[in-house]
C-alpha cells in the first residue's frame, strides 16, 4: 500500500526518496490531501454563502409579497420594521379573490394562454415544416419575411391592430385576446432549427411509405421534438399569462379582464388595501410561477440546443 | 382530373404557411402598413384618418420639446436597464459556474424573474417603495417619496425593469460559461494568476460571444417597456417617466392624437431595426476581441 503511493507521487517519490522513510512519506502524502480537502470545503462554503445572500437578494421582492401577503391590514401600517407577519393568516386571500372575481381572471388567463399557446404550436410546426422539408418558389423569400417581422416590436403596431380590432366589432372577446398571438416569428424559427437536423431522407423514405405530410408531421415530427415543443410551450404560455398592453386596450368588461389587468383593480379598490394587493400579485404569479419551474430545464435545452445545433 | 392533382400536390407547399401568415398578415403586415399611413394624417377621436398632412407629425414631433424629453428620458432609462440586468445575469452565472450542492435551487432562484408579470412586480415595488409604509425607506432610515419625485421615479422604474430583465441574461451568461473550455483555468492556475485576473482575462473574454446578443436583445427589450410604467408612474411626475411607448399609448388613448402617435410608432420601429440589423451584422461576422 505505501509503496504504491510512493510511486505514484512521481515528483516526491523518485527524487527524494532516500530524504524520507515511507511512513512520513505517506504522512505527508495524507496531510497534503487533507489540506486539499479543507481548501475546497472552504471555497464550496464560501460559494454557497455568496449564492446565499445573492438569490436572496434576487428573491427579496418575491419574499417580502409573499409576507405582506400574510400580514392582517393593520400590522403593516406601523412605522417601525415588519419583515414578516407576527400573525400570520390567509385572510387576504380570501378577500382577494372574494372581493373581485379573481377566479374569473385566472380562468380567463388560462383560456386565453392555453389556445395561444397551443395555437403556436399548430401554426409554427405548420410552416416550419414546409421551411426546411418542401421545395416552393420564393421559400427563401418567405422565410426572409417572417424572419423580418421579428424587427416589428408589437407596441409600434398596436395602434393599427387596436382600430382594425374595434372596427370588426370582437373587442371584449377571448377572440381578439388570443388572434393576435397565433403565431410567432421565433417559434417557426425555432421549429425550424430542429427540424433541419433530421436528414431529408427520413421525410423522403416516410413519403414512399405512403406517410402524407401531416401524417408525417403529427406521427413523426411532433414526437421527435419534444423537447423544443416543451421550451417553446413554457415560453409562449408564461408571456401570454404576463401580457399586459393588449388585454388592457381590448377588453373592457369584468368578465373578460385577464389576471395581470384584473389585479390592478386591486390596486384602486381602496388605498388602504395593500396587503389584499399582495395577495392578489402573489396568487396571480403563482401559476406562471410553477410553469416555468416545471419546464425550465425544457426550456433551457430547447432555447440553447436548437440555436447551436442550427 | 391527374392534372388537377398535380397542381394541388404543386402549391400545398403554400398551404402549410397559410395559417401563420393569415395571422402575419392581419395583425403584422397591414398594421405596419397602416401606422405608416396614419402617420401621415390627422385623425378623428375613433382613429380615422382624416386630413393629409404628409410630414407634418413628424416634423411637430421633432420639434416638440415633449417628445426630445421622452426619447432622452428613454435612453436613460435603456442605458439603467441594460447595465443593471446583465450584471445582475452575471453575477448570478459566475456564482453558479461551479458545481456545488443546491445548485440547481439557486439557479432557478436567478431565473425566476423571466416568469414575473411586469404589472405584478410594478405593484411590489410599489409597496416597497411607498413612503411611509414601503420597506426600503424604513431599511435606510431615509424620507423620500420615490415615485412622486421626478429626480428619482425614473430610476425606480428603471431598476425595477433591472431585475425583470436579469433572469434571462442569467441563462444567457451561464450558457456562455458553460462553452468556455475549462482547461484553460487550470493552465493559468498553474501559471499563478489570481481569481480577479482569471474573470477579467479569461472569463469576460470567453463571453463576447453571446456578451453582444445579449447586449442587443437587453437593449430591444428595454424599448419596449410598457406595464411596469403604466402601473408605477403613469409616465409621471410630469413626464420624468413618459417612455417611448408610454407615450404613444398616452397620445393615442388619452389625447386622441392617433396620427403623431403612429409617427412614434415608426420611430420606434425604425430604432428596434437599427439595432436588429446590427446584431445580425455582428453575428454573422462572429465578435471576437
Amino acid at each position: 500500500m505505501d509503496t504504491t503511493a510512493t510511486l505514484k507521487n512521481p515528483t516526491g517519490a523518485t527524487l527524494r526518496r532516500a530524504d524520507y522513510t515511507q511512513e512520513e512519506l505517506a504522512a505527508l502524502h495524507r496531510r497534503m490531501g487533507l489540506a486539499a480537502l479543507r481548501r475546497r470545503r472552504i471555497r464550496t462554503g464560501v460559494l454557497i454563502v455568496l449564492n446565499v445572500i445573492m438569490a436572496l437578494f434576487i428573491l427579496f421582492p418575491l419574499l417580502y409579497a409573499v409576507s405582506v401577503s400574510l400580514m392582517p391590514g393593520e400590522e403593516l401600517f406601523t412605522m417601525e420594521m415588519n419583515l414578516l407577519p407576527k400573525h400570520p393568516d390567509f385572510g387576504n386571500y380570501i378577500r382577494a379573490w372574494t372581493q373581485v372575481p379573481l377566479l374569473r381572471f385566472v380562468l380567463n388567463s388560462f383560456i386565453v394562454a392555453g389556445c395561444i399557446t397551443l395555437g403556436q404550436i399548430i401554426t409554427c410546426s405548420l410552416a416550419a415544416f414546409a421551411f426546411s422539408f418542401l421545395n416552393f418558389k420564393g421559400k427563401n423569400l418567405l422565410f426572409m419575411l417572417v424572419m423580418a417581422t421579428m424587427m416589428v416590436p408589437g407596441e409600434a403596431t398596436i395602434i393599427s391592430n387596436y382600430l382594425t380590432v374595434s372596427s370588426l366589432g370582437i373587442l371584449d372577446t377571448y377572440l381578439v385576446l388570443i388572434l393576435p398571438s397565433l403565431t410567432s416569428a421565433m417559434g417557426i424559427f425555432l421549429f425550424r432549427q430542429f427540424y433541419m437536423t433530421f436528414p431529408m431522407s427520413l421525410y423522403e423514405s416516410a413519403k414512399l411509405d405512403g406517410c402524407g405530410n401531416l401524417r408525417f408531421i403529427v406521427s413523426i415530427l411532433l414526437p421527435l421534438t419534444k423537447s423544443a415543443i416543451g421550451a417553446m410551450s413554457v415560453y409562449t404560455f408564461i408571456n401570454a399569462w404576463n401580457m399586459y398592453m393588449w388585454p388592457l386596450l381590448v377588453t373592457g368588461s369584468q368578465e373578460m379582464r385577464t389576471v395581470q389587468i384584473g389585479i390592478s383593480m386591486l390596486d384602486n379598490t381602496d388605498a388602504q388595501s395593500v396587503t389584499l394587493m399582495m395577495a392578489g400579485v402573489v396568487s396571480v404569479i403563482i401559476p406562471s410561477m410553477v410553469i416555468f419551474i416545471a419546464g425550465q430545464k425544457q426550456l433551457i435545452k430547447g432555447m440553447f440546443s436548437g440555436a447551436v445545433k442550427g | 382530373m391527374k392534372s388537377f392533382a398535380e397542381k394541388l400536390k404543386g402549391c400545398s407547399p403554400y398551404a402549410y404557411l397559410i395559417p401563420c401568415f393569415a395571422i402575419f398578415a392581419m395583425f403584422l403586415f397591414y398594421p405596419f402598413v397602416k401606422t405608416i399611413y396614419l402617420s401621415m394624417f390627422l385623425t378623428d377621436k375613433l382613429g380615422r384618418a382624416k386630413i393629409f398632412v404628409g410630414a407634418q407629425n413628424y416634423i411637430d414631433l421633432l420639434t416638440s420639446e415633449s417628445f426630445y424629453n421622452s426619447i432622452i428620458v428613454t435612453l436613460i432609462f435603456v442605458v439603467i436597464v441594460v447595465f443593471g440586468s446583465m450584471l445582475l445575469g452575471l453575477i448570478a452565472a459566475v456564482l453558479c459556474s461551479k458545481t456545488f450542492p443546491g445548485i440547481r435551487a439557486f439557479s432557478t432562484s436567478y431565473a425566476l424573474p423571466m416568469a414575473i408579470a411586469s404589472s405584478g412586480a410594478a405593484m411590489i415595488f410599489k409597496v416597497i417603495l411607498n413612503p411611509t409604509i414601503g420597506l426600503f425607506n424604513k431599511v435606510t432610515g431615509l424620507d423620500i417619496n420615490w415615485i412622486s419625485d421626478p429626480r428619482y421615479a425614473l430610476i425606480c422604474v428603471a431598476v425595477l425593469t433591472a431585475w425583470l430583465n436579469s433572469g434571462i441574461n442569467f441563462l444567457y451568461f451561464s450558457a456562455g460559461l458553460g462553452n468556455i473550455d475549462e482547461s484553460i483555468y487550470e493552465r493559468a492556475s498553474v501559471d499563478g494568476a489570481s481569481g480577479i485576473q482569471k474573470f477579467f482575462r479569461l472569463t469576460l473574454p470567453g463571453l463576447s460571444p453571446i456578451m453582444f446578443y445579449t447586449l442587443v436583445v437587453n437593449i430591444i427589450q428595454a424599448f419596449q417597456s410598457f406595464g411596469q410604467v403604466k402601473i408605477l408612474t403613469q409616465g409621471g411626475p410630469g413626464e420624468s417617466t413618459n417612455l417611448i411607448v408610454y407615450s404613444i399609448y398616452r397620445d393615442a388613448f388619452f389625447n386622441y392624437k392617433f396620427g403623431s402617435a403612429a409617427a412614434q410608432s415608426v420611430i420606434l420601429f425604425l430604432i428596434i431595426m437599427a439595432l436588429t440589423l446590427v446584431m445580425f451584422k455582428v453575428e454573422k461576422k462572429g465578435v471576437k476581441y
